[in-house]
């Protein structure tokens, strides 16, 4: 091999195990620099990793462990590490070299000894590890220590009894102490690995110890950096001041090249800012985390793409963080497209007044870009900034219309949808546009967008002269109609007979829809909506009236943001997949950690107030549970300095409100404490009330009937195992 | 953290697969394969089935992939997935499938080394290449003395800096390079002008230097000097290699750090005002009816003239039914392209001062179904030497180191535009 990439494309070729074999034994001699072993070891690597089957080949494999180079050495290793579970039989004859390595002089030679048995969680390999482990641990060589910490997880993963009852868990946090900051934040990684499993220990940090991990920061690597900051959500400010000054330390974070420092860092100021009450330090803080922010745009796209989900969440909690910086958030032509979506929903939550102008050309520019999805977007955008900013209204509506005109299919059925609930946000506004509508009714060819246009139509009839010619042409197809136009129509139908009740049509139109409704058609929902109809008509046509034609609500675009509770344990999540979907982890991955805000003294009043606790998890939990430690283990782990709160139940929400619905309701109740003396955003509006159902995210995708998040990213819920 | 890392070729197949944990199998790959490769229409870097997450980012004819089974933090397996391209690019040049295929087995060493079950562990390309080479070793030779030094480094507290470096002449390189991010609106405002400047550092200096960096950054000269603020840069943000020490960049806003040996990226910035523009674009495109476009396109070159713009590349979009473009240039060549629906005008040399013009003529074909063209932006590249757009100059580098060697410095600044300098019309 030589220095500028080696030679080894070559051996990227399906073998049989026979012919490997041969060339195992014809290496036994004459191969006095070991070129022939390692030349049909790489062959067998490469083989491995084309997903041919090596397992036939173990014991020859593991004769080479004799051979005194450490590229050979490495091989074997990366091969038993593939097949040693497999093999877990024949394993004895290895450890004999294991143990060996783990007490090598070399520490490189020692950690890796360590670092491959414990990727084999075999009985056998286990046993031998633990003896070894606990005197790596303290290893005079920090990368054997910092390797070891990161073996107690694995450890635990394979044998939790194992590892507790080895007191492994006790020298990990006896590691949180060391001299050696990267042997810190790796304890840190394997402890938080640990307490986030919903049978071991819990993990908590107190002041002392998260002040040492503090100090400990100035030395880490960039990944230790990340590994510390992320526990530092493990400790529970008690006062006031604790949390200003830890702030005041994290804050120089935010400078880092690494976005992932720079996201986990910001997830725990804003963490930490639930436990502040010093404004002014607040106000400095959402100053300071903008910047970076943006930054983090000038990334990858990954990573842009990661940084965008999180600020629509960052935004909608402090929006102080961007409040002037909509601009940047406009899309460059060749964004790859999840960016611009994402950049859409941004731009949306930072229109105002003052910037609505611009943000509606950009918009306006996007709606004729080529990607059909980002073009629906813009249009619906469009809708929505009529509906959130009043004194653009005028001008969004102008330019809807000027899109119909392209008569491009989707940008017509978006423009119709966003048109429906403009009406309803602006009644007695703009129904002078609705012939306009009518006329691209032949365009209209998916449900959303027809039954948005037929409930046009149905609720201005009177103002409509054609309105029974348009309903006569649009109920021909009733039948064929999925349930969501054949809903509208029927109460279109019906109020287009209140208005005109004299008219013969209308009669017959209704008559025909009615008994088609209840008669016809299998679904409960719309037989049952005819039935109601039909019986209100037949008692009372003017009181029906009044029923079917009542004031409706008016539309407001508070309801499309997200529950502050919610949004408060949302955020403890920045950085992460749950940050991108913007759900709870435990409710799309199996056996994840909720996170919940922690009642303390200095827990702000309205964040105590909307406290949602963490949910448990409603995905199967894997057939065997393992118990936790005993009571034994509490004592002892409370006994040498408390920075770990050992118990078998899985952590206690908190106190106050033991179910999301209690906490909920208590913030429906005391809508007057909102915005008062708290820390909330001066202009953040006061915590909507919502439907308490199980997901707190629900009004969320409610917020424009249902499919305004049709394009989100979500995890899908499907089974790999269907799919391999 | 990461369950498994994967490097597909273009076609799917398995260049190089690791497995952290056991909660996933080998098999994983073929899902990824069928979920991503061979879908061609892939709209998110991160692809979450049940409880399963793929993260992928495609290098050159590659896709370097990490999975997890966790609420994985996903700038963390992201960054992850940049930091491994580079590293492989510094230890082999280049990265693509050539590359991954002939230096596997390093590969595999390395993937074991900077992940630790999942966890990513000193990445830092410089200390790497001490431990892990493509030379083949005798374990029993490394004297255990030489590891242990190893070792030290690569859990330090400058794990990116070995301690023995030495050089007969000290030299630092600093090369400024600014990206300039333009989005103009047809009616010639400025919809927004920002600069992504990169300090790109160079430094063969030998033992443990001390370095001081400064920069005309306004909130350093305000606070300084009163006189000389005139021309002093305001930065919106800076981000710093981790060799800084952030600490007291906070508190002084002094650059301080001891450097990498070798080439890093010492710092990033942001800056948003006074940005100014090198080129300026004016467009004048005419549709004559539906089967004609004509176009007037004027690039002034906004700089004092003893600098110039080179490798000026302007594409200039056309209607998709295009049949053919009349251009007529000055300078340059302009070509119609019909793959990309665009005229190409190259410009080797643009000086400072200079104003030339493209005028073009578009037949097209009449077609059936009357669809409006989109306009897509006209698109600019470039490079102007010696020049930055945010007026960031570097003002000094002080080095300090024990033995107090003399060390000799320099700087370059590179304005540029590639894919982000954008006029609408």
């Amino acid at each position: 091999m030589s220095g500028q990439g080696g030679q080894d494309a070559k051996f990227f070729q399906r073998g049989k195990i026979q012919e490997f074999r041969a060339e195992l034994e014809a290496a036994e001699s004459k191969d006095k620099k070991f070129t022939k072993r390692k030349t049909v070891l790489k062959k067998i690597v490469a083989n491995i990793t084309m997903g041919n089957d090596m397992s036939p080949l173990f014991t020859d494999v593991v004769q080479s462990l004799g051979t005194p180079l450490l590229e050979i050495k490495k091989m074997v290793y990366l091969f038993l590490v593939c097949y040693g579970r497999q093999k877990a039989d024949q394993l004895h004859l290895v450890i004999p070299h294991f143990l060996q390595d783990c007490n090598d002089r070399n520490p490189l030679v020692r950690a890796l000894a360590i670092r491959t048995m414990s990727y084999i969680p075999t009985p056998i390999v286990i046993e031998a590890l633990t003896e070894q482990l606990r005197h790596c641990l303290k290893d005079r060589d920090p990368y054997v220590r910092k390797t070891a910490a990161i073996c107690v997880a694995k450890l635990y993963t394979a044998d939790p009894r194992k590892a507790e009852k080895g007191g492994f868990v006790e020298m990990l946090r006896d590691l949180l102490l060391d001299s050696n900051a990267t042997v810190v934040a790796n304890a840190v990684a394997a402890l938080s690995e640990i307490g986030d499993r919903q049978d071991g220990v819990i993990f908590k940090l107190n002041l002392t110890v998260a002040n040492k991990l503090l100090t400990a920061l100035g030395e880490s690597s960039e990944w230790g950096t990340i590994y510390i900051l992320d526990s530092l959500l493990r400790y529970i400010p008690e006062r006031h001041i604790d949390a200003e000054m830890m702030a005041e330390r994290v804050i120089v974070q935010l400078n880092h090249a690494n976005s992932a420092v720079v996201l986990t860092a910001i997830k725990v100021l804003l963490y930490l800012m639930n436990y502040m009450e010093n404004r002014k330090l607040m106000e400095y803080i959402c100053k300071k985390m903008g910047p970076p922010l943006v930054t983090l745009l000038s990334s990858g796209p990954e990573v842009q793409y990661v940084a965008l989900r999180n600020i629509l969440l960052i935004i909608q909690r402090r929006p102080s963080v961007l409040k002037n910086d909509v601009k940047v958030f406009f899309c460059k032509y060749n964004d790859p497209i999840y960016v611009k979506l994402a950049k859409l929903e941004i731009m949306y939550r930072l229109a105002r007044e003052e910037n609505a102008k611009e943000v509606l050309a950009e918009l306006q520019e996007y709606a004729s870009e080529v990607d059909v999805d980002f073009v629906r977007k813009a249009v619906r955008s469009i809708g929505r900034l009529a509906i959130k900013v009043q004194e653009a209204a005028d001008s969004c509506i102008q330019a809807l219309l000027d899109l119909m005109d392209t008569k491009v299919s989707y940008v017509v059925q978006e423009a119709v949808i966003v048109i429906k609930d403009v009406f309803r946000r602006y009644p007695g506004k703009y129904e002078g546009i609705i012939p306009k509508l009518c006329e691209h009714l032949d365009l209209l060819d998916e449900p959303e967008s027809k039954a948005a246009v037929i409930w046009i139509i149905g609720q201005f009839a009177n103002r409509i002269e054609n309105a029974d010619e348009l309903m006569d042409d649009l109920t021909y197809t009733f039948l064929e109609e999925p349930t969501e136009v054949q809903l509208a129509l029927l109460t279109a139908a019906v109020k287009l007979f209140i208005y005109k009740a004299h008219s013969d049509t209308t009669k017959a139109l209704v008559h025909k829809v009615l008994k088609w409704a209840t008669e016809d058609v299998d679904n409960p929902d719309l037989r049952d909506r005819g039935f109601m109809y039909w019986r209100m008509l037949a008692i009372n046509p003017a009181v029906a009236g009044e029923i079917v034609l009542a004031e409706k609500p008016a539309i407001t675009t508070d309801a499309d943001r997200m529950d502050r509770g919610a949004l408060d344990q949302l955020l403890l999540h920045t950085g992460t997949l749950g940050s991108i979907y913007h759900k709870n982890p435990e409710t799309f991955i199996r056996n994840a950690t909720g996170r919940a805000l922690a009642d303390s003294p200095a827990l702000n009043p309205l964040s105590r107030q909307v406290l949602v606790p963490a949910s448990r998890p409603n995905l199967p939990l894997p057939a065997i549970v393992v118990p936790g430690p005993g009571p034994q283990e509490i004592s002892q782990s409370n006994g040498t300095n408390g920075s770990l709160v050992a118990t078998g139940d899985p952590p206690e929400p908190t106190r106050n409100g033991s179910t999301g619905d209690v906490a909920r309701r208590r913030s429906q109740e005391s809508p007057s404490n909102e915005g008062d003396g708290d820390d909330d955003d001066d202009d953040e509006a006061p915590v909507s009330s919502r439907p308490a159902g199980g997901d707190p995210y629900a009004g969320l995708d409610s917020a424009f009937g249902g499919s305004y998040v049709a394009d989100e990213p979500r995890p899908q819920n499907q089974d790999l195992l269907d799919l391999i | 953290m990461i369950s498994a890392f994967f490097i597909f070729n273009q076609k799917g197949e398995v260049l190089i697969s690791r497995l952290y944990r056991t909660d996933l199998k080998r098999s994983i790959a073929d899902v990824f394969r069928i979920q991503v490769v061979s879908n061609s229409d892939v709209r998110s870097p991160i692809i979450t089935l049940g409880s399963t997450s793929f993260f992928h980012v495609r290098v050159n004819n590659l896709y370097v992939v990490a999975v997890t089974k966790c609420n994985a933090n996903a700038a963390l397996v992201f960054e992850f997935c940049y930091r491994f391209t580079s590293i492989a690019k510094s230890y082999f040049g280049k990265v693509d499938e050539e590359a991954v295929k002939n230096n596997f087995v390093l590969i595999y060493e390395l993937i074991d080394e900077i992940i630790d079950f999942g966890y990513p562990q000193n990445s830092e390309t410089d200390t790497l290449k001490t431990y892990i080479t493509t030379e083949s070793i005798v374990s029993s030779n490394i004297a255990a003395e030489e590891s242990s030094k190893i070792t030290t480094q690569a859990t330090g507290a400058t794990s990116w800096r070995r301690g023995d470096v030495k050089y007969k002449k000290n030299e630092a390189f600093v090369d400024v390079v600014e990206t300039v991010n333009l989005s103009m609106s047809a009616k010639g405002t400025v919809l927004r002008a920002d600069v992504d400047g990169h300090i790109l550092m160079r430094a063969y200096l030998s033992g443990t230097p001390e370095c001081k960096f400064g920069l005309n950054d306004k909130l350093v000269i305000d606070k300084n000097d009163r006189s000389g603020g005139g021309d002093a840069v305001q930065l919106d943000d800076c981000t710093f290699h981790q060799c800084v020490r952030l600490d007291e960049f906070d508190s002084t806003r002094t650059i301080s750090f001891v450097p990498p040996d070798g080439e890093f990226e010492l710092m990033r910035y942001r800056s948003t005002s006074n940005v100014k523009l090198p080129l300026r674009i004016i467009p004048t495109v005419n549709e004559i009816g539906t089967t004609q476009v004509t176009y007037a396109v004027t690039v002034k070159a906004n700089f004092n003239n003893k600098l110039s713009a080179t490798n000026v590349v302007l594409r200039i979009p056309t209607p998709l039914n295009t049949t053919n473009v009349d251009c007529k240039v000055p300078i340059g060549k302009a070509k119609y392209q019909p793959a990309e629906n665009v005229v190409v005008w190259k410009i080797p040399r643009l000086q400072g001062g200079q104003e030339v013009t493209f005028s073009g003529h578009a037949q097209l074909t009449s077609t059936t179904t009357r669809q409006v063209w989109a306009r897509p932006p006209i698109d600019v590249d470039f490079q102007v030497l010696m020049f930055t757009s945010s007026g960031l100059i570097v003002r000094f580098l002080k080095v300090f180191e024990k033995s107090n060697y003399q060390s000799v410095k320099w700087v370059r600044y590179l304005t540029k535009a590639s894919g982000s300098y954008q006029i609408r019309f």
